[in-house]
């Protein structure tokens, strides 16, 4: 892990773990999609591949759209596997789980797919890549999402749900 | 192919890195615990924002697909705001979005399967649903979610 500059060490309550964890991740995140995009033309979303795998196995018609693209969309998540494998061999040292309810997982999973599908796109699409493009549309996306998980997690929270 | 592969891998190698495939992590920032996962988002906007900037200028074409660099541009309608809503709805419960759930699988959270099975049950619904709406005018099939 690269060390903090000193001024950030000073703003410790606002980020416990510092913060160079998740610049040098964020920075990870957007040059991924930005050697898809360089090599490609395409700027890259990880919820569309909910819906184009849909199609392989569905003959709803909403999913044939995806079609065209549903193939790279697999290697594209295949990689993001693969990448989250080598971080967890190198610096993590072994497998991970999480210990948020199963419920809470499912139940989230279900409004995540739905949301992010007619939402257009989800924290990759709108926030990496459509924020990146300066869209106006991904930047009204990005904050109804965030002021509702904000506004949601502090509920749930609220209730006494832990983890 | 193997270029979407070596960009998803460095993807998920971020997400990885950056713990946000760990759903206590992004529930502690939407909590207000920890702020350090707007650097995640808006570390990977600012490199994306730089090269969707100057490659349309640099290059014509994309060299590998022919196809022409463009924006990442979505007709804004209310679904953005509905469905954003939905999803906000989700991630604040479960503290888990589609890239970092991929990625969650890769850091050996088997329990992230329950996650992903409800992204997919969710995916298929509103597919369903739309499918079946006759008025369901979406103007943006190719673009890239």
């Amino acid at each position: 892990m690269v060390a903090d500059p000193v001024p950030l060490q000073l703003a410790a309550e606002l980020f416990p773990n510092g913060i160079s964890r998740y610049a040098v991740g964020g920075l990870f995140v957007g040059l991924g999609a930005a050697v898809i995009y360089v090599g490609t033309g395409i700027s890259a979303g990880a919820s569309t591949f909910l819906e184009s795998t849909l199609s392989y196995v569905s003959g709803q018609s909403r999913f044939q759209q995806y079609v065209a693209s549903r193939d790279w969309r697999l290697v594209f998540t295949l990689g993001i596997i693969l990448g989250a494998a080598v971080y967890a061999v190198a610096y993590q040292g072994g497998a991970w789980t999480t210990d948020v309810a199963w419920w809470r997982l499912l139940l989230g999973g279900i409004f995540v797919g739905v949301g992010t599908r007619v939402g257009k796109g989800c924290t990759s699409g709108h926030g990496v890549c459509g924020v990146g493009s300066a869209s106006k549309t991904s930047l009204a996306g990005v904050l109804a999402f965030l002021l509702v998980a904000i506004l949601t997690a502090q509920v749930v929270a609220a209730l006494g749900v832990t983890p | 192919m193997p270029l979407v592969l070596v960009g998803g891998l460095i993807f998920g190698f971020g997400l990885g890195y950056s713990h946000m495939a760990r759903p206590e992590v992004v529930l502690n920032f939407l909590q207000f615990e920890d702020f350090g996962l707007l650097f995640v988002m808006f570390g990977g906007a600012a490199v994306t924002g730089i090269v969707f900037f100057v490659m349309p200028r640099v290059l014509d074409r994309a060299p590998l697909t022919g196809d022409p660099f463009e924006r990442r541009l979505k007709s804004f309608d209310r679904n953005v705001l509905v469905g954003g809503a939905i999803f906000g709805v989700g991630w604040g419960l479960s503290g888990i979005c589609p890239g970092a759930a991929y990625a969650s699988l890769g850091i050996g959270n088997v329990t992230i399967l329950w996650a992903l099975a409800g992204m997919f049950i969710g995916a298929y619904l509103q597919g369903w649903w739309r499918s079946r709406a006759t008025d369901d005018v979406d103007p943006s099939p190719t673009g890239a979610d």
